[in-house]
């Protein structure tokens, strides 16, 4: 079974944003695979090594140097890579299309993909290529079985956990949660480095959202800061909570 | 144009709140404003959508619709746009509305605007402002498609009372068992007295200093004395101390509630960037110097272990 995992580059959660020009700047922000989509290549290498999968394809739509998620997807164990170029200002829609048309060239039985990017937090781009390819879909899950053509996977729905089948080929987006990404080997660095990686350009689409602008949320001020005794300062901080953010005692 | 449409977030009759935030919210557009529900014996809820102003409820009422699932929805919708062409349809930001929209979007081949925090719909065009990178930057975005797509996040927009006309319209029922493709074996709810965490308007949440899960029942003491959702930092989650679904920050959930206690938490980037737009903010952290004072309106620089169950015993007077 041939698995194609989308991932895309995205910078370190733990990266501060500044705006520059009106943009989003970018200059000595370190770059990741967006940590859904880490948890998606991962749980594509586990299926390789159970034998559900035969071949593991990793693709990414975006500039240059989204080739080096590639690279650390290979570095992880997946086969071999595609790059789409593409204009990093596509919307969901475009992205969608261009990375479905990759995969329907490609024909793999499950596409996975992060439920959603860190940056843009739009969570639309697995489900819309489902759509575009006519394939079923499951979003958010926390595991995943293979069996008789189908996939069954367990979701992290709102107020508990969904256990949902669809047949294959399939769209199945992944949670955080579902398993702990692997930290590449120095063999599968030196590995990465001889696996075929093949570069196509986009297929055409228009953005269906614009941006507008960009800004930054109003900083929030710090307040009083306490230093006391325990007990003074639990009595102040119970009067705050009562009196200033006007919570409600339950009992 | 048919105005501003809000899909109903529902699950077995219960409404939830974001429902009746997006009606308020929708009002404000001038334009028609239309509840619409989709499920299996739902009709009775119309009134409860006219006491916020929707002007039409639109009832699609078949066995097909009794749990939610991709396929048959999205069939449902798509003929009812076509058939009465809204302006704009709202979801709610959730496990279901996410992805509801986003198929139907792309069926659509229309523009959506996802986890909408500011929202500006007039004839064919809507405005929105998101928080991106988990909040650390807003982007307006614009979406001329017909029809105009969004998710909007609970909490932010105000639940205001007014009566609407709340006529009922039942669309013809447009899905059929080929539409779906998804099968649902099984849903186990999550067992907790405690409210969700992106609802909640008290969020008391332990990190770090915890220490492990007796730090954590501290922490849950105050946060059931206070009615509050639980949450937790990446470092109480990777430890194990609490569920994913507990996670506040980039990786984890955004939470707005009024009232946001950090117990605990050093105040990482991404973890601020999942809190900091809560209305009041209180943090017990042992380091002077934790990143989460700058942004907490009362901050105590002290051991929760000392000072969590002094503030229960203090609050309980």
């Amino acid at each position: 079974m041939k698995v194609l995992v989308c991932v895309k580059q995205t910078f370190d959660t733990e990266a501060k944003i500044e705006l520059k020009d009106g943009k989003i700047a970018e200059a000595g922000i370190n770059l990741i695979i967006n940590p859904y989509d880490e948890v998606a290549v991962e749980g594509a290498i586990q299926l390789k090594e159970k034998k559900v999968a035969d071949e593991v394809v990793v693709v990414s739509a975006g500039a240059d140097k989204a080739m080096d998620a590639i690279r650390t997807a290979l570095a992880m164990g997946a086969d071999r890579g595609i790059l789409v170029k593409q204009d990093t200002a596509a919307d969901e829609y475009a992205r969608a299309v261009a990375l479905a048309a990759v995969i329907k060239e490609e024909n793999p039985e499950l596409v996975l993909a992060g439920h959603v990017a860190a940056d843009d937090g739009s969570s639309q781009v697995p489900t819309r290529i489902a759509e575009i390819l006519g394939y079923p879909h499951i979003n958010v899950i926390t595991s995943l079985d293979i069996a008789d053509g189908k996939v069954t996977c367990s979701s992290e729905a709102d107020g508990g956990t969904q256990v949902t089948e669809v047949s294959l080929p399939a769209v199945i987006s992944s949670q955080v949660s579902w398993n702990e990404p692997r930290y590449p080997s120095m063999k599968g660095i030196m590995q990465a480095k001889k696996k075929p990686v093949a570069t196509v350009d986009a297929a055409a689409a228009d953005n269906k959202i614009n941006i507008v602008e960009f800004s930054l949320p109003a900083a929030k001020q710090a307040g009083i800061k306490i230093e006391e005794d325990p007990d003074v300062a639990a009595a102040k901080l119970a009067d705050w909570i009562k009196n200033t953010a006007k919570a409600e005692i339950k009992n | 144009m048919a105005g501003t449409w809000v899909f109903v977030e529902q699950k077995d009759g219960n409404i939830r709140k974001v429902t009746f935030e997006m009606l308020s919210e929708a009002k404000k557009f001038g334009d028609e404003v239309s509840a619409v529900v989709f499920g299996k014996g739902v009709e009775a809820l119309a009134p409860e959508f006219a006491k916020y102003g929707a002007d039409k409820v639109y009832v699609a009422d078949d066995d097909i619709f009794g749990d939610y699932n991709t396929g048959a929805y999205v069939a449902q919708m798509a003929a009812m746009i076509a058939e009465y062409k809204p302006n704009a349809v709202m979801f709610a930001h959730t496990f279901n509305g996410r992805d509801f929209a986003s198929r139907l979007a792309q069926k659509l081949e229309a523009g959506l605007a996802t986890d909408v925090i500011k929202a500006e719909i007039s004839a064919g065009k809507g405005l929105f402002t998101r928080a991106i990178y988990a909040g650390k930057v807003l982007a307006k975005v614009e979406v001329t498609t017909d029809p105009v797509l969004a998710t909007i996040r609970a909490g932010v927009f105000e639940v205001v009372e007014g009566a609407g006309a709340g006529e009922v319209v039942k669309p013809a029922i447009a899905a059929t068992a080929a539409d779906v493709y998804q099968a649902i074996k099984d849903f186990v709810p999550t067992v907790s007295a405690r409210p969700e965490l992106t609802e909640a308007p008290v969020v008391v949440s332990g990190g770090r200093g915890c220490k492990g899960p007796d730090g954590i029942k501290i922490v849950e003491q105050l946060a059931d004395l206070l009615g509050a959702a639980l949450g937790g930092s990446r470092a109480s989650i990777d430890s194990g101390w609490l569920g994913h679904e507990l996670q506040v920050g980039q990786t984890g959930k955004v939470v707005n509630p009024n009232l946001y206690i950090a117990c605990g938490i050093s105040g990482a980037i991404q973890h601020l960037a999942g809190m900091s737009s809560s209305k009041f903010i209180a943090s017990i952290n042992t380091d002077p110097e934790a990143p989460i004072f700058n942004v907490s309106d009362f901050g105590v620089v002290g051991d929760l272990f000392k000072v969590v169950p002094l503030t229960v015993d203090e609050l309980k007077k």
